[in-house]
């Protein structure tokens, strides 16, 4: 634990310690400080300058430097997409899919994976001193987008001596990400999978994340954005915020399934408002670990930039200019039960890519899970990312996995 | 459903076989209702093409994933609007075309999506199939032709002289057919288009835009 980290301090406040400052500041897994000269150019107009990137890395880059695979992850993810998490203990968040003998195999490639810029794992953001005021940024730093976090992704590319990335791999805000270097960077990019994601974000996914951003602003502890500075930390409005927000990231069938109406450790109904039933008790637990690892003022940033996320905009209001002349070759994955990111918002990615010739393979996984499907048990996507993984590596001349 | 049954595996390797022959080396390929992607595996291996399907049934997309090569899930008769003009060297319709809504605005897709398109079909003239209907009365059901009328995915059956007319309505140059008997062999090119649509069981035609030639 970073011995700065605010929050442990002031007397009558809530005592628990400020994880999340603590990975923030500094982080346990690499990283890499782009200094004041070379600023970073955000969207909105403004400088960045200097940020950091924290990362990890897995498997060994190929004498080539051609086997270098970049895992975006997704809103509340982080950059521990194969290890045990150091906060939470947990396992890396898919290794499912990463890892040794795994569809994207750490014994054949090198995989990257950055934390986001805005987010609070160690890659600059709101919760990172600001170098200017020698406090934290907080509600000063500047609103970034999903190019952003992708050009601050480029300059990390860059600091690690690859030209091209076999391939760019994310789900969800992951799969914007895969989306912006395909269009912004596609020259540098020979794969893309975008999974369970979208080319913008749909009036509902604003809307959710409007709930979740004012349910953080509205708790008191928030105090205007500056609660780092005063040792405080918004835990019932960012935990109200993750609560709304992990209900989209299931199934109305799954929450059935795993719930239906069971109470939680009782007989009858309580007649109060304690969590009589299981799924509530679910969503409090959902809302209070996550508190632990997250920024509040990250979550503000980073669902901001996903609202803000709007390819098609960029590119004249035609998706398909995004992706004119690409040479990228495409694996789009949707998931049936996805009313988050539903199946026609990955058709109308397949679509702009048809439009321009890409190639481009594009499946629809059958499960009831909902959005959270692509970070679970799925055979059938990890056949599909193996099978278009593998046989792409094998176009490019990649060695297959040594002692596997 | 665009995944027409290929009950015959001997005779389904024949016209892919003629097909692979037909296709350029390294040439951008589209196989609409690629099925389990026999035909672009095969034109992968023997012509390294840079193939892509299109194929309507999921499990068979994500088997062609898996595979590893380059298929989405879609509908021919809706999403070949999607792509540019002459994107591809050959867009190709094996044993798809009769399983289409609108088959002539597929054909012209084709064509227009394809600098070549290469149609395969069952053959409706075949007088196996005549022959049942004049004897039985009934829809007549072939190995070719397996399915009950009323659970045929084929909805738009032709016979060769149909297709043939079908190909001067769009203003489509044949450059060459193939129609293969019942044993898979291939009849004479010189005989005549009445015998050729009285023994083929199915045929193979390859085809260029009439303006472009």
């Amino acid at each position: 634990m970073d011995g700065t980290s605010q929050g442990t301090t002031d007397a009558g406040k809530d005592t628990r310690p400020l994880q999340s400052t603590g990975e923030a500041r500094p982080p346990s897994s690499h990283s890499v400080t782009f200094p004041s000269s070379e600023p970073l150019e955000l969207d909105c107009g403004r400088l960045l300058a200097p940020f950091t990137l924290a990362y990890q890395t897995y498997g060994q880059l190929n004498a080539a430097r051609s086997n270098a695979i970049l895992i975006c992850h997704a809103l509340t993810g982080d950059q521990h997409v194969a290890n045990v998490h150091p906060i939470t203990g947990k396992p890396g968040w898919w290794e499912t899919l990463v890892g040794r003998g795994r569809p994207i195999d750490t014994g054949r490639f090198f995989v990257i994976c950055p934390n986001v810029l805005g987010g609070c794992m160690g890659s600059t953001g709101p919760a990172s001193i600001n170098p200017a005021t020698a406090r934290p940024w907080g509600l000063g730093f500047p609103v970034i987008t999903i190019g952003d976090m992708v050009d601050a992704q480029v300059r990390l590319i860059d600091h690690l001596g690859i030209d091209k990335l076999f391939s760019v791999v994310g789900g969800s805000m992951g799969g914007m990400q895969v989306l912006e270097w395909a269009a912004r960077h596609g020259a540098r990019v020979a794969t893309a999978i975008p999974i369970a994601t979208a080319a913008r974000h749909s009036s509902q996914n604003i809307a959710f994340h409007e709930v979740g951003r004012q349910a953080v602003m509205a708790d008191p502890e928030w105090a205007q954005g500056k609660y780092l500075e005063h040792g405080r930390v918004p835990r019932r409005g960012l935990a109200v915020a993750r609560m709304a927000a992990h209900i989209t990231y299931l199934s109305e069938k799954a929450l059935q399934q795993k719930f239906g109406r069971n109470l939680q450790n009782r007989s009858d109904r309580s007649f109060s408002f304690s969590a009589d039933f299981q799924v509530e008790s679910y969503l409090r637990h959902q809302g209070s670990s996550f508190v632990d690892r997250f920024d509040a003022n990250s979550y503000l940033y980073i669902t901001r930039a996903t609202d803000y996320f709007d390819l098609a905009a960029e590119h004249g209001d035609v998706l398909a200019n995004a992706f004119r002349g690409t040479t990228t070759r495409f694996c789009v994955v949707s998931f049936t039960s996805d009313w988050l990111y539903p199946t026609q918002e990955s058709k109308a990615i397949v679509q702009a890519l048809n439009a321009v010739a890409a190639n481009i393979s594009f499946v629809e996984v059958d499960t009831d899970k909902g959005h959270d499907a692509f970070l679970l048990d799925e055979p059938e996507l990890f056949a599909c990312v193996e099978g278009f993984i593998n046989a792409s590596a094998a176009k490019a001349g990649i060695a297959a996995a040594s002692g596997s | 459903m665009l995944s027409q049954r290929k009950p015959r595996q001997m005779e389904s390797r024949v016209d892919h076989l003629l097909i692979a022959e037909m296709v350029g080396e390294g040439a951008r390929v589209l196989d609409v209702g690629c099925g389990d992607g026999e035909l672009l595996q095969l034109l992968s291996n023997t012509k390294s093409v840079d193939g892509r399907g299109l194929e309507i049934a999921r499990d068979r997309v994500n088997a062609c994933v898996a595979r590893g090569l380059s298929v989405i899930q879609g509908d021919a008769d809706r999403d070949l609007a999607d792509y540019p003009d002459a994107a591809f060297d050959y867009a190709i319709l094996s044993l798809t075309i009769q399983a289409t809504r609108s088959p002539k605005a597929v054909l012209q897709n084709l064509l227009r999506i394809g600098r070549r398109a290469i149609v395969s079909f069952p053959n409706f003239g075949h007088w196996e199939v005549r022959a049942k209907l004049l004897l039985t009365g009934r829809m007549p059901r072939t190995e070719n032709l397996p399915d009950q009328w009323f659970d045929s995915p084929n909805a738009h059956l032709c016979t060769i002289k149909d297709f043939a007319d079908l190909c001067r309505a769009v203003n489509a140059e044949v450059e060459r057919s193939a129609v293969f008997n019942w044993s898979g062999r291939q009849l004479s090119q010189r005989s005549p288009l009445g015998l050729q649509n009285l023994l083929g069981e199915k045929a193979v035609f390859l085809m260029r835009h009439g303006a472009w030639a």
